[in-house]
């Protein structure tokens, strides 16, 4: 009989292996990347630009600009572009975040050359139709009435604003920004932002020597530089920390959303800070879980995040809890905030973590398209391959001390912008 | 094509192994039969709760979630009106791990009245945070009741109200692990950087002291063909109306799942797709509209949902859905647009292969339908499907008195 109380010999991660990015330039200067791996006939091929200029008094530009790239072509009506991408079985997807937006193709590599001029299209030539425009317009203000709804999005939007205030980072969008909109905005942003200077290429997957030759034809020869955009560059004071409640009279839950400014990925302290944020709120096992959740039931779930983007980097702490118990739930974060202040994390919890962090950071390292976002982290950070030893040193070394010197330094609960949106 | 190997245990314990030596990592997946239609009409929300309780502890383990952090591990479950499934990833070298900690809690579990108590509050604050403090979040809570009046498929996952969750005892809990949570209700999954004898192995040692007991028989009444057009209307505080339309349609198992699923890409998959196109864009009625499947094992249900714009009625909204789907019946749909969907369905196979965790998913599901295999012929299935059967279960299923709606009014 096996003794099922003894648990299994196990052993820590020793080698993970990054698929490094190789490195060329198309005939225009256009900055690439290449990451090759796997055996599923397929790319995702991405065309990262950096926002820029940013202008409060046109704060939808950048995210108007790309989601509306879809829309139409001097040669091709929206319609068009939707048949002639579907039809290969790829997707085209235009995202936004704060730093960057983004025109991702997936697509299987022999539907490369029918797909590869559209994207060449809508990237160089889209023409926004006012009636797309409109119609936009419209359904977004829709789904901003819904969102608005939602605790965790109006919590989001009052953190972000208190942290951020009027950059692109915390600017509160609401209805009367959209009917601000109008398409010579869109059209200057499109001028702008969309050349081959301001944008990054990455293609992961299969990659084939005539793919790099297809991507020079389309995208190196004939697309060129029109004037210099500037990155948006921001800068972060510390701000006093507050109290922002927005009540619902007949929330269920209430969503709580705290925490400040902190430090990006160039930072030294940043592989060590998240570390300290993993125990605290960055995992199943994490104190806030195991308190708030798993032991009082205030919640289906609670976590916390470090964040890291260009210009800066914030921590934040977030929940939906019981409207009920939503004080409580509370004092019991600021308990387990102090607590990483004033007591060592014992060996045995920081030896899991070391552990899980490694494992963890194995299991994201799937596939070519994984190797590339991790590629991305650093890269967009002005850091190099070196920062994964570095960080992997730091999991494998840091000391209780350290933990405790890093919590002081960045966790000061009375500094935290402190966001409930529902009842208290 | 994922390719697998299969051996059962003495006990009924069904494994399959999928080797892949691309990577570094082991996925360890469990897939019991047993979901929220298994449930009690007075006890829903069972088999969800039950699925948080699976992680409170073993009958010789007393946590479940550290063992498997301390050597690199992750994990999580969810629970379906049909089935429950229990996912880990972790490095291979520590496989042994997951065979411990899921082999014990197959054995039993420790029954602590404190995880109970806890789990009970847990998934409460589930049910508020996903279905009553959210906008539109209790839909499934009354669509289903309305379209099924005999099938357990009537109660969402998360149950029927609360308190069925809070009143859920110790005993209960005994019972329905005694009943679903046996070896011959199970499907192992293991794959990754693994050899099918290492996990064999593994296997005996680990489950195969497990007693096995006979599978459950599942005995549930079949829901009656609908023979007349339901409706209901309510008033929320939501800042849009909106309109869901449901309809009966085949099973996961039933032949004419395929063309179902390929309706449902023609009229809502991507923006070249006719509802997108025709009911957003070009007559501006919608600020959203979808179509899907609900893809259960019994017979499901093709769903239509939308948000009217502000000053589009409802009879309006309804009339344009309605039109669509005539179209569906009236004509065939052109060679273009049947192979555009195919050729979705093909590239998003390629790309499911790329993820460990979804191959192995996958193959748990499948070999609960019947075969593991037919992951690897699902696409061909798909593109066998013709322009004709289309158009005959468009015919078959959009019908007046096939159909559900609920007018979700805003206040």
């Amino acid at each position: 009989m096996i003794d099922r109380t003894l648990a299994p010999a196990f052993g820590q991660v020793e080698n993970i292996d990054l698929l490094h990015a190789m490195p060329y330039k198309l005939d225009n200067g256009l900055q690439c990347f290449v990451i090759d791996g796997g055996d599923q006939d397929l790319v995702r091929i991405e065309f990262i630009f950096s926002n820029v200029e940013w202008d409060m008094t046109k704060p939808l530009q950048a995210f108007a600009t790309n989601t509306l790239l879809n829309d139409g072509t001097s040669q091709y009506s929206a319609a068009q572009i939707a048949d002639k991408v579907d039809y290969y079985g790829a997707f085209l997807q235009t995202e936004y975040n704060f730093d960057q937006v983004t025109v991702t193709l997936y697509t299987l590599n022999k539907h490369l050359k029918s797909t590869l001029p559209i994207v060449k299209a809508i990237l160089t030539d889209s023409i926004f139709p006012q009636r797309e425009i409109e119609t936009f317009i419209l359904n977004q203000k829709q789904k901003l009435s819904v969102n608005m709804e939602k605790n965790d999005f109006v919590g989001r939007k009052v953190f972000n604003e208190a942290l951020f205030g009027n950059t692109l980072y915390g600017y509160d969008i609401d209805a009367a920004a959209y009917d601000h909109l109008n398409r010579s905005q869109v059209a200057e942003y499109f001028r702008k932002a969309y050349q081959p200077q301001n944008c990054t290429l990455i293609i992961a997957g299969k990659v084939k020597n005539e793919t790099l030759q297809e991507l020079n034809n389309i995208f190196g020869i004939d697309w060129n530089n029109a004037g210099v955009a500037t990155p948006n560059s921001f800068t972060f004071g510390k701000a006093e920390g507050a109290e922002h409640y927005v009540e619902k009279k007949d929330a269920l839950q209430s969503a709580i959303r705290i925490g400040q400014i902190a430090i990006n990925r160039g930072h030294t302290d940043f592989p060590g800070f998240q570390v300290l944020n993993t125990i605290l709120g960055g995992y199943f096992g994490s104190r806030l879980m195991a308190n708030i959740r798993e032991d009082k039931g205030f919640t289906y779930g609670i976590g916390s995040a470090l964040v890291s983007l260009k210009n800066t980097g914030y921590f934040f702490i977030a929940s939906e809890v019981g409207a009920d118990v939503c004080s409580q739930a509370m004092s019991e974060i600021e308990k387990e905030v102090n607590l990483l202040k004033d007591q060592k994390v014992s060996d045995g919890e920081l030896d899991l973590v070391r552990n899980y962090m490694l494992g963890s950071m194995l299991g994201s390292l799937e596939n070519a398209l994984s190797h590339a976002d991790k590629f991305k982290n650093i890269y967009f950070s002005g850091l190099d391959y070196d920062y994964y030893d570095t960080y992997i040193r730091v999991v494998r070394n840091i000391t209780p001390d350290d933990i405790i010197g890093l919590a002081n330094k960045y966790l000061n609960f009375e500094n935290f912008q402190k966001v409930i949106i529902g009842k208290k | 094509m994922v390719l697998f190997d299969r051996f059962t245990l003495d006990n009924g314990l069904k494994v399959l192994v999928h080797e892949d030596p691309t990577t570094p990592m082991a996925v360890v997946n469990i897939l019991y039969d047993v979901g929220a239609r298994d449930e009690d009409p007075e006890k829903t929300g069972f088999a969800h709760l039950f699925e948080h309780l699976m992680f409170g502890g073993s009958v010789n383990i007393p946590t479940y979630d550290e063992p498997l952090q301390r050597v690199g591990g992750e994990n999580n479950a969810f629970t379906s009106n049909d089935i429950t499934n229990y996912y880990i990833t972790l490095p291979a070298v520590n496989l042994e791990t997951a065979f411990w900690l899921e082999s014990d809690r197959m054995l039993s579990l420790a029954f602590s009245e404190k995880s109970l108590e806890v789990q009970r509050n847990v998934v409460c604050e589930e049910f508020k945070q996903r279905y009553l403090n959210q906008p539109y979040g209790d839909v499934w809570l009354k669509l289903r009741p309305m379209a099924y009046k005999k099938h357990p498929y009537q109660w969402a996952t998360i149950g029927k109200v609360l308190e069925h969750i809070e009143n859920a005892t110790i005993n209960d809990v005994r019972d329905f692990f005694k009943k679903h949570y046996n070896p011959s209700n199970a499907i192992l999954v293991v794959g990754g950087s693994v050899k099918t004898e290492q996990v064999k192995l593994l296997a005996e040692k680990w489950f195969g002291d497990i007693p096995g007991l006979e599978k459950p028989v599942r005995n549930l009444e079949e829901e009656p063909a609908q023979t007349e057009e339901r409706t209901l209307t309510v008033q929320a505080d939501v800042p849009l109306n909106a309109i869901y339309k449901v309809f009966h349609m085949p099973s996961r198992n039933d032949e004419n799942y395929f063309t179902v699923d390929l309706i449902s890409d023609i009229l809502s998959r991507g923006n070249s797709s006719r509802l997108f196109r025709k009911l957003l864009k070009e007559q501006k009625l919608f600020s959203e509209i979808n179509a899907y499947l609900t893809g259960s094992l019994d017979a499901g249900l093709f769903v239509v949902e939308g948000k009217p714009l502000p000053g589009i009625s409802m009879q309006i909204a309804e009339e344009a859905i309605w039109h669509e789907l005539e179209q569906l019946k009236l004509e065939q749909v052109t060679p273009d647009e049947l192979t555009k969907v195919k050729n979705k369905i093909e590239s998003t196979m390629v790309f499911s292969e790329m993820s460990l965790l979804d191959k192995a998913m996958n193959l748990a599901f499948f070999e609960l339908l019947g075969d593991a295999d037919r992951l690897n012929s699902e696409t061909q299935k798909y593109l066998n499907v013709t322009a004709e059967q289309i158009r005959q279960q468009a015919q078959q299923i959009f019908r007046p008195e096939n159909s559900s709606t609920l007018y979700y009014l805003a206040n």
